[in-house]
């Protein structure tokens, strides 16, 4: 490898920001512009940018492809479950208001957030795959 | 006295700032090749940046919105130059030729 020294700082210093970036989009997309789709782009953008600076095998050893390729089916569960689990309290499917028997409101805000939380992981995991994909053909 | 003052005192960094980027979009338009290309635009994106930012933070006064625009400030000042060297570098790698001045006498390849 080349000797990229302020690349290589720039993206060490940068990582923890933009991931806490991406946890910003995601918990503020309640009351503003942003949500889990968002997030988990951004997230997956760090790891992206991980791996064009530091090599394709540093990134695999800190974001496994078995853990990427998992976080799909995951989210997917997340979301579904979370209506599921409305079911089983004795509303339709996705029905916040049951998941909180006190407060309709705060049922939706849990809600909103479990729903987003899938999002996030399944869209994180996608992207993070897809570079996996493309970037190791060939090799 | 207290609702005119921040808007007199940004409205020279936003106009500041605004000539920066004004005067790196011409050099981007008018200069021969990548390095002085990037010559023009890195510097004045930074620092247009860097002024719209403070002009923003003056008009916002002290709020959450100043905070948010400060860190924006922070990361700008800080990605524009990595993003400018990446570039360098990667047109050096890449053997890409600065365009040089021609001796007197002979036609240059660009007016």
């Amino acid at each position: 490898m080349k000797l990229d020294l302020i690349l290589r700082v720039a993206t060490k210093l940068l990582c923890p920001f933009i991931l806490l970036f991406a946890l910003y989009v995601q918990f503020h997309g309640d009351y503003g512009p942003g949500g889990g789709f968002q997030a988990g782009v951004i997230a997956a953008a760090m790891v992206i940018l991980y791996a064009i600076t530091y090599g394709l095998e540093p990134a695999k050893r800190a974001v496994p492809p078995a853990i990427a390729q998992a976080m799909i089916p995951l989210g997917v569960l997340i979301f579904a479950g979370t209506g599921v689990a409305t079911m089983l309290l004795g509303d339709n499917f996705l029905a916040y208001n049951a998941l909180d028997h006190h407060s309709p409101v705060h049922g939706q805000h849990l809600g909103i957030l479990l729903v987003e939380l899938g999002v996030l992981v399944t869209v994180a995991g996608t992207m993070v795959a897809v570079f996996y994909a493309f970037a190791g053909r060939g090799r | 006295m207290s609702e005119w003052f921040p808007e007199l005192l940004s409205w020279p960094f936003l106009a500041a700032g605004a000539f920066f980027y004004l005067v790196g979009s011409i050099g981007l338009v008018r200069m021969p090749d990548v390095y002085t290309r990037m010559h023009a635009t890195s510097v004045s994106d930074t620092f247009g940046a860097a002024l719209l930012l403070i002009g923003m933070m003056i008009t916002a006064g002290l709020s959450l919105v100043t905070a948010k625009l400060f860190v924006i400030f922070l990361i700008i000042l800080f990605t524009g130059p990595v993003a400018t060297h990446a570039l360098a570098r990667a047109a050096r790698y890449a053997k890409v030729k600065p365009v040089l001045h021609k001796p007197e006498g002979k036609s240059s390849s660009k007016p």
